[in-house]
């Protein structure tokens, strides 16, 4: 039985289940549902969910398990000389799952009966597959015919096993909960805690993702380091990877990625964080209703705009421009990409950010510390200044770190406005690059997973994880110990 | 302590009166004007960018909207499309484009020579004027109509990337000059078609629903595929995103205890909220396409990675509607006999909901502009074909999302995709805008306060 007929023969007997729970419970109570423990359809969803929860479960998982275990049996009656390496191997096994797949697509479709794909001869299988619309890379030898109907027995007895134990599972739930129907069995308790259950599943996910962040680049970053020395990535000064598959020549040093990402994210905070800061205190401490109603919004739509758009911003506004006006009569260079074009475009985009950051810290300053000042004779701006923001100054501290860290994993800008060159240089109108550019560079096209060249991203991603990540924690934590403060 | 009395010398003697402000008060006054002004200049520029932004966008891609064509009468000759004589589209199917190709040059001919237009360039210029991709068009169009065949029928084919270029003002005399494939004899050729009455520019609904074209035929680049799939990974972050954040939201504001758990997973959200976006890209291409083996380019796999990334946001609008919900509401169904999961489910939850759909939609328009993490799960992949619908197993077909496909036109050299690119850009801010306004809509009309 396919997944899909299996679900449905769970829904189907999940919901006769439900029927026949809700008659039991109220023949139980003589028809009166006031006799009853919990509301009769509670007895019926008591019911459903025994049937389908441990069934779905045991399913999902057997569909995780299923293939792994049947292309390890199946890789291990491959003869060692059929093939060099773990990459060839895999190569290999993506042809036997495609004879397999292609083996039964023609039974399907009746191409083949089920003894003759059982006794498929190696040598037109191709042209035979081809016909169905199955492609397969080369010719078809004995050794990949061989697995590829080892492959099929297995699946198939797999399958077999799993329909029958889903079926027995389902139907286990379904005799138990329904045996255990009667008046005063607390049907309302037992599907509230399993509903509990699932809402605990539901956020648990957050820390699932964090944890598969982590391990997803940590085993990567790992084997990245057991191919090329720590100390070189750390603290080499060039970035120069050979094409993948050379090996050997590529120097992967990862101090000019950062210094691009730092000097761009500087320049970007240097033009959003005055814009921002002042934006804030005009609108909430100068701005009347209506014109405050009229300019927030707007600013905020800013930060609804997606970095794509920004990033062709730069591309073909922005950088050109500065190209033509500052960088070419100065004799500062000639290229559209810069650190300039991308971190101020970048701090366009986190003007709302901050302003709408130092927004809530200012307005969450007491207004009697307001008062005071004013009842000494102090001016709006003589309180702002000396009064509000010395007062507001870590929670605003705190927004510059979380735009900060923005900016540091900013990446559709930075790869369409920053250019791809990896320098060290104090020139802002040089293309520089920056961590997250190479990221993206490394990991699009083709990509080896086995050499140090397509690896180093992983290594630069945990870099970034950990950077931002101790940006937000330091930024939260203040945030928060600011807020205590007023609380 | 001394008292003052009113004959003790001031340390400024008081040079006027209260009416007429002293020099210290002038500098302070001026002093707060100016600071005023920062702010005001602040939000301004702000504002200010915002306008150039939009400005820059529609100049550069309002004319991906408009398209210049061709008419031109092409004999559809019979021999040659269909050699068997039967009109069955199946054996019509051997003759490729190159079949095709002469047909629609001898119309091209033809049709300059009926409007009585002279010109000495050479048949391959003029062929020029026309698209490649108009072969395949009319090679479509005649199979899906084998009855046109032996008809001499009307063709409106694409014109070529520059000549659509010049109607758009992108190309000029000036630059064809410099320009290797393209001549001013061409042009006046294409203006002469112009006043025939036969060239001419409309609105290009191909753009938006075309499948993308190669890096040689920007005029025939479309967003039909880039627009499902973006759509279909909206489906999967809609189905997977809302009930999995509704139920975090509910356990974590209504049931958890105060423990380290808890803790663990409130930490958890903040950070995750704030995890540049390039990383759950990572994620995705080593758990869902390394590990699970999931296709490469596939729907599905954008979906997965964007959920995760649009969860913490619905999570923490949710966790705000259901705050907001007066405790009151709780009190009352506790009180009538309800459980703590009836009150919640029956009452609190129905009264949140409004709030709940706003933070959604709005999570659902961030995750439709993010870039960056499909491109590490090969969504940036020259898709041409459209994927199945999704229960014939689309979402696990190739497809590209609308934002890498602006990537995309970026990231080729015809200076026509930068229109293209500008274009696509336009559709998905308009897919925002419907998106945000169903959001503020949603929010005015239900919104309750208490």
């Amino acid at each position: 039985m396919s997944p899909l007929w299996l679900l449905v023969s769970i829904a189907v007997l999940a919901l006769i289940g439900a029927v026949i729970g809700r008659r039991k419970a109220m023949a139980s109570a003589g028809g009166d549902a006031r006799e009853l423990h919990s509301l009769p359809n509670y007895y019926g969803a008591n019911v459903a969910l025994l049937v389908t929860a441990p069934a779905l479960l045991v399913l999902a998982a057997w569909m995780i398990l299923q293939p792994m275990l049947i292309e390890g049996r199946v890789a291990s009656i491959v003869p060692d000389a059929a093939y060099q390496d773990a990459g060839a191997l895999n190569l290999l096994m993506a042809d036997v799952r495609r004879v397999a797949g292609g083996l039964d697509l023609a039974v399907a479709q009746g191409a083949l009966t089920a003894q003759e794909a059982h006794d498929a001869e190696a040598t037109d299988l191709r042209a035979r597959l081809a016909e169905i619309g199955v492609a397969v890379g080369s010719e078809v030898d004995t050794v990949i015919l061989e697995a590829a109907q080892r492959y099929r027995v297995l699946d198939s007895r797999a399958d077999l096993a799993r329909t029958v134990v889903i079926l027995i599972l389902a139907l286990a739930g379904f005799i138990f909960t329904v045996s255990r129907i009667d008046r005063t069995y607390r049907a309302r308790n037992s599907v509230e805690l399993a509903v509990l259950v699932l809402l605990i599943g539901a956020s648990t996910i957050a820390i699932l993702t964090t944890f598969g962040i982590v391990m997803s680049m940590l085993f990567e970053t790992m084997n990245f380091f057991r191919q090329y020395p720590a100390s070189e990535f750390f603290f080499s000064t060039t970035w120069d990877p050979s094409f993948s598959g050379r090996g050997g020549a590529s120097e992967l040093g990862i101090l000019p990625l950062l210094w691009g990402t730092l000097y761009i994210s500087l320049i970007a905070l240097l033009v959003s964080v005055p814009i921002g800061l002042f934006a804030a205190i005009y609108l909430s401490e100068y701005a009347d209703k209506r014109f405050r109603g009229f300019a927030k919004p707007l600013l905020e739509v800013l930060a609804g705009i997606p970095t794509i758009v920004y990033g062709l911003f730069a591309l073909i506004t922005v950088g050109p421009l500065l190209r033509d006006a500052i960088a070419s009569p100065l004799g500062l260079g000639n290229s559209a990409s810069s650190v300039m074009t991308a971190g101020l475009v970048m701090g366009i985009m986190l003007i709302p950010f901050v302003s709408s950051l130092s927004d809530d810290i200012i307005n969450a300053v007491p207004q009697a510390m307001r008062d005071g000042s004013y009842g000494l004779g102090a001016t709006q701006s003589e309180t702002i200044r000396q009064v509000i923001v010395p007062a507001a100054l870590p929670g605003i501290v705190g927004a510059i770190l979380l735009a900060a860290s923005r900016a540091i994993g900013e990446t559709m800008i930075v790869v369409l406005g920053a250019g791809a060159a990896a320098r060290i240089d104090v020139n802002p109108f040089e293309a520089m690059t920056t961590v997250t550019v190479k990221i993206v560079s490394q990991l699009t096209g083709d990509t080896d997973f086995s050499s140090p060249e397509t690896l180093v991203a992983f290594a630069l991603g945990l870099t970034l994880f950990v950077i931002t990540l101790g940006l937000n924690v330091l930024a939260l934590y203040i945030v928060r110990r600011y807020r205590e403060q007023y609380e | 302590m001394t008292i003052a009395t009113a004959d003790t010398p001031r340390s400024t003697p008081n040079a006027g009166s209260l009416m007429q402000a002293d020099a210290k008060t002038a500098k302070r006054n001026a002093r707060e004007k100016r600071f005023r002004l920062y702010g005001l200049i602040a939000v301004c520029t702000g504002i200010l960018m915002l306008v150039l932004l939009m400005i820059s966008i529609l100049t550069a891609g309002l004319s991906a909207f408009r398209q210049t064509t061709i008419e031109i009468s092409v004999p559809l000759d019979a021999e040659r499309l269909d050699p068997e004589g039967n009109r069955n589209p199946v054996e019509m199917a051997s003759v490729t484009t190159f079949g095709y190709a002469p047909l629609l040059r001898d119309g091209l001919m033809q049709t300059i020579e009926a409007a009585g237009i002279e010109t000495d360039l050479p048949e391959g210029d003029i062929a020029d004027l026309i698209s490649d991709e108009s072969v395949a068009q009319l090679r479509a169009t005649v199979l899906a109509n084998p009855e046109l065949v032996g008809q001499t029928v009307p063709v409106e084919v694409l014109a070529s990337g520059r000549i659509d270029g010049f109607f758009k003002g992108r190309v000029t005399y000036e630059t064809a000059e410099l320009d290797s494939n393209i001549s001013p004899e061409q042009l006046r050729l294409a203006e002469a078609l112009e006043e025939a009455g036969l060239l001419r520019t409309g609105f290009n609904w191909r753009f938006i629903t075309a499948p993308d074209a190669s890096s040689t035929r920007p005029e025939a680049a479309g967003l039909g595929v880039a627009i499902l799939g973006s759509f279909y990974m909206m489906l999967v972050v809609l189905v997977l995103s809302l009930p999995i954040g509704v139920a975090a939201s509910i356990y974590l504001e209504e049931f958890a205890p105060q423990n380290r758990f808890t803790d663990l997973i409130e930490v958890n959200i903040s950070n995750l909220a704030a995890v540049p976006s390039i990383v759950f890209g990572i994620l995705g291409l080593a758990i869902f396409i390394n590990f699970a083996g999931l296709p490469q380019s596939a729907p599905i796999v954008g979906g997965l990675v964007l959920t995760l990334m649009t969860l913490p946001t619905i999570i923490i609008a949710t966790r705000a509607a259901l705050k907001a919900v007066p405790p009151s509401i709780r009190d009352a169904a506790l009180g009538i006999g309800a459980s703590k999961m009836q009150a919640v489910f029956h009452h609190v939850l129905p009264l949140a909901m409004p709030g709940i759909l706003t933070g959604t939609i709005i999570g659902l328009a961030q995750a439709l502009g993010e870039t960056a993490p499909l491109l590490l799960i090969g969504m940036v992949a020259f898709v041409r074909e459209y994927p199945d619908a999704p229960w014939d197993g689309g979402l696990f077909d190739p497809a590209t999302a609308l934002p890498v496909q602006v990537y995309n036109f970026t990231q080729r050299s015809d200076p026509a995709f930068v229109e293209r690119a500008s274009g696509a850009i336009i559709v998905l801010l308009i897919f925002l805008l419907i998106m945000n306004l169903a959001a503020i809509f949603l929010r005015r009309k239900f919104e309750r306060r208490w």
